[in-house]
């Protein structure tokens, strides 16, 4: 119930009135308001500057600071106000929000110091007002985000006890803990570096031969090179092993990029070596050695801008692939135009349409070597035509993925946001459980028995809480429901009274769906209650009336011994397992009662055979008092998960 | 000539200020407030302390700041405190009869007098009110299906889940009931008088009805 309306709550209830003669039931005794006093106007004096509302105002949030009896604790004797030594800015917003309903984010404010005000007057942040939300959790990331950057600076020293493996791989991660790893990574940078210009100085022809003919380097100098490729590629095995070794999750490095470019990067000349000098397999060899190049990218371990150039391109995939769509499309257009244009002209170069594809790339791209060019009029009108859309169709996708370009940079947020918008879901449905919560409150203070006290007719009826420390319950619950809510729960009651209906949540509803379609076929035999899956209850903790009748049924079922229908409530979490002596049921509730709870959202049923008499039903309720009114649960239901189990 | 520039410019003159009426009567439309009369005048009409009445007057001026209620704000205010159910048909049942001028909205003037008769009015008083309440085309007579409807409606504020389930038709066994209680000579309608007397030879009746005697 929002605060705002509360005000019209007197009016609601005298509306009552009108269900008074269509009721057929007494209806039950209204909350007194037991320290009635006049409304008055209380000072809050923060920071000397004073602010001044009704009491009323603040007692509509009772668990708050100003709203319950904290306040109390900083009431000054002397000047007859509260004082309180914080901000008088912030608590501007914090006072409106008791008037209003409604919390705002001042957006001067800074968002720790207007955290810290919230969280001294017991103010949970999240039912900040829609207007504000967004400005806040912003904030709120950003603060965090620095934070969390200011704390990774500080992260110098090691944490102690850390194992050799797990101090290898942090020298891995991060060279520049250690002296030993930037000396690692340094080594490392230059034998890439080594490996990379070897490879590129081998073809590069040196000197002549006397017979006459540029040889490359590497078959001049063949040994020299085969050295420096083993001493790079022996480095670069050793430094795959120790990472191996090292990384926490050998399975996920083996997996990663970094790991996999390693491999490729050594493999071609484990393969050389093992290879013999066949003349068949060397083509492949040659082939190989092609794959050396990709020692380049180890580069990306020592370099930032190359990790992010690659993430860049990866999640650009999309663009790029529409790109690469687009120009196929486009070249096999023209190029099939461009073919059967310049078909007729005698010795054109455009000989198939696939041939006709370098062309149609090469102008599309402007670039025009030239070796290709159409002779025919037609030919050359549509070449023109190519070379102008060649450069529209390239010209459009590229400023997307210029734009993905920069929307990575934003990348990091845009994550967070996605977190955000995940707590947005979650703030959400809390606000929904919170909106419903005025109708799950009363059901809840229904299944505590608190609306028992309020029995009009029944005033021999004492409230049968369980003996377990019942009574400090009952008075920690009267003291956190304020009068407001229980006027409401009253109403609400009253309501129930008038209809003989009673307000219950979805879960027990089904239930007593079931219970009542029970009633309705009292299977006696066998055939028909093995049919039934779902079978009705017969002790539930709530019907006693049910009991009663099933009860009945049940002698007449039992007479012959034949098997019943009963279902047992076993309430996870419940201290005493039922105490029948049943023996096979006495077997399934010692499982039932190791049932892991948090499995058992849904009623679950099970079918057990008993083969007793009836009696032993009462005893599942062994405190339950047989009042006329079905709603008198005896012990407070902590509102657990049920887990209903049938017996057959 | 003169006199026809005259004539002219005064025309124009005069469209401009009609412009100027037209968007000021606007600006009345959606900013129709209301300022209730004085509170001493209210004092005497009502049964209501000055201090009672300003506390409505607040709690009153909080929901509705134009200083008049419509329907949709009242249903919206009642529906607050049944979150289980429907509350817009008895909310609307509600709406007409504390708008005893039938125009459509109420100001607080309405609201006090319907309260003051609801929680300092004569048990007599109270049940005129209710009878008003239950006859909903003000025929003087209630038949059954005024009476279904308002059951009805009362139902619906219970909402789907309830226990023992909803089934059949409820609302009408609880019409039969009450027109057995209250239809004395058995004519099919209820009349005050037959409704005030079957009310006062009510016991439980009487005692729910001083329940809300310390609402304020």
């Amino acid at each position: 119930m929002a605060a705002g309306v509360a005000a019209w709550l007197p009016f609601a209830r005298a509306a009552a009135i009108g269900w008074m003669p269509v009721a057929n039931l007494p209806m039950p005794v209204a909350p007194t308001n037991k320290n009635k006093r006049q409304d008055e106007l209380i000072i809050l004096n923060v920071s000397g500057r004073r602010f001044q509302t009704w009491r009323n105002t603040l007692d509509r949030y009772p668990d708050t600071l100003l709203g319950s009896s904290e306040k109390e604790f900083f009431f000054n004797e002397e000047t007859r106000e509260y004082f309180f030594d914080r901000d008088p800015d912030s608590f501007r917003s914090i006072l409106n929000f008791y008037r209003t309903g409604k919390l705002h984010y001042p957006r001067y404010e800074c968002i720790s110091a207007y955290d810290e005000e919230l969280a001294f007057f017991g103010i949970i942040p999240e039912i900040i007002s829609d207007c504000c939300y967004e400005e806040y959790k912003d904030r709120k990331r950003e603060n965090t985000e620095r934070l969390m950057d200011d704390l990774e600076d500080n992260k110098d020293n090691k944490p102690p006890n850390m194992t050799f493996r797990e101090t290898m791989w942090r020298a891995f991660e991060n060279p520049h803990t250690s002296t030993m790893a930037l000396v690692f990574y340094y080594v490392t940078g230059f034998f890439i570096a080594i490996s990379v210009i070897t490879n590129v100085v081998e073809t590069v022809p040196c000197g002549t031969t006397p017979n006459q003919r540029d040889i490359p380097c590497g078959e001049r100098y063949t040994e020299a090179f085969f050295c420096m490729d083993t001493a790079c590629v022996m480095i670069f095995t050793v430094e795959y092993l120790m990472r191996l070794f090292a990384a926490p999750s050998r399975y996920r490095f083996m997996r990663s990029v970094m790991s996999i470019i390693d491999v490729v990067a050594i493999l071609p000349y484990y393969i050389g070596l093992v290879m013999t000098n066949n003349e068949d397999v060397s083509g492949a060899f040659v082939t190989l050695r092609v794959f050396r190049v990709f020692r380049i990218f180890k580069f990306s371990r020592h370099s930032q801008g190359l990790r992010i150039l690659g993430y860049t391109l990866k999640s650009c995939a999309s663009e790029l692939g529409f790109l690469l769509f687009s120009l196929t499309m486009a070249i096999i257009i023209f190029a099939t135009v461009m073919f059967y244009a310049e078909k007729g002209s005698s010795s054109s170069k455009f000989t198939s349409i696939p041939a006709s594809f370098w062309y149609t790339i090469v102008t599309m791209t402007t670039l025009g070597y030239g070796d290709m060019v159409p002779k025919t009029i037609a030919g050359k009108i549509f070449g023109s035509i190519c070379s102008l859309s060649g450069v529209l169709v390239i010209a459009l996708p590229v400023p997307v993925i210029v734009s993905n370009f920069s929307r990575i940079y934003h990348q990091n947020q845009r994550a967070d946001k996605r977190r955000a918008q995940k707590v947005q879901k979650a703030r959400l449905a809390r606000m929904r459980i919170s909106k419903a919560g005025s109708s799950t409150a009363f059901l809840h203070s229904k299944r505590n028995g608190l609306n028992q006290s309020l029995e009009l007719t029944l005033p021999y009826y004492k409230m049968k809480l369980s003996p377990q420390g019942s009574l400090e319950e009952d008075q920690q619950l009267k003291k956190t429901t304020s009068l407001l809510e229980s006027q409401h729960h009253h109403l609400l009651h009253c309501l129930e009274k008038t209809t003989n209906h009673e307000f219950v949540d979805e879960r027990l509803y089904e239930q007593g769906y079931l219970q009542t379609a029970l009633q309705n076929f009292p299977s006696q035999s066998p055939s028909l209650s093995s049919e039934e899956g779902v079978t009705g209850t017969c002790c539930s903790r709530r019907t006693k009336k049910n009991i009663q009748a099933l009860n009945a049924t049940h002698t007449h079922s039992h007479t012959h011994n034949l098997q019943e229908l009963s279902a047992l409530h076993i309430h996870c979490g419940e201290q005493q397992p039922l105490n029948t002596s049943r023996s096979s049921l006495n077997l399934m509730s010692d499982e039932s009662g190791s049932l892991n709870c948090k499995s058992s959202g849904l009623v679950t049923t099970a079918i057990i055979s008993i083969p007793t008499p009836p009696s032993n039903n009462s005893r599942a309720n062994p405190d339950a008092p047989p009042p006329p009114n079905p709603d008198a649960p005896p012990r407070p239901n902590p509102g657990s998960d049920v887990v209903k189990i049938s017996a057959l | 000539m003169g006199a026809v520039v005259g004539t002219l410019t005064m025309q124009t003159r005069q469209r401009p200020s009609r412009a100027r009426d037209k968007v000021d009567d606007e600006l009345e439309m959606t900013m129709v407030s209301h300022r209730p009369e004085g509170l001493e005048q209210l004092e005497a009409q009502t049964n209501f302390t000055k201090q009672e009445l300003q506390v409505l007057y607040r709690g009153f001026k909080n929901e509705c700041p134009s200083g008049v209620v419509n329907e949709e704000t009242f249903k919206h205010i009642y529906a607050q405190f049944f979150p289980h159910g429907d509350a817009s048909t008895y909310a609307h049942y509600l709406f007409n009869a504390f708008d005893t001028r039938n125009n459509g909205s109420i100001k607080f003037e309405d609201f006090v007098m319907g309260l003051s008769t609801l929680l300092r009015g004569t048990v007599r008083d109270k049940l005129e009110w209710t009878f008003h309440l239950y006859d909903i085309n003000r025929d003087g007579f209630i038949n059954r299906e005024e009476m279904t409807e308002i059951v009805r409606a009362i139902y619906d504020m219970m909402g789907k889940y309830t226990y023992p389930a909803l089934k059949g038709d409820v609302p009408k066994q609880h019409v039969d009931t009450f027109f057995e209680k209250m239809d004395k000579n058995k004519d099919g309608v209820v009349t005050l008088e037959e409704f005030v007397i079957a009310c006062q030879e009510d016991e439980n009746m009487m005692r729910s009805m001083q329940l809300f005697e310390n609402v304020m």
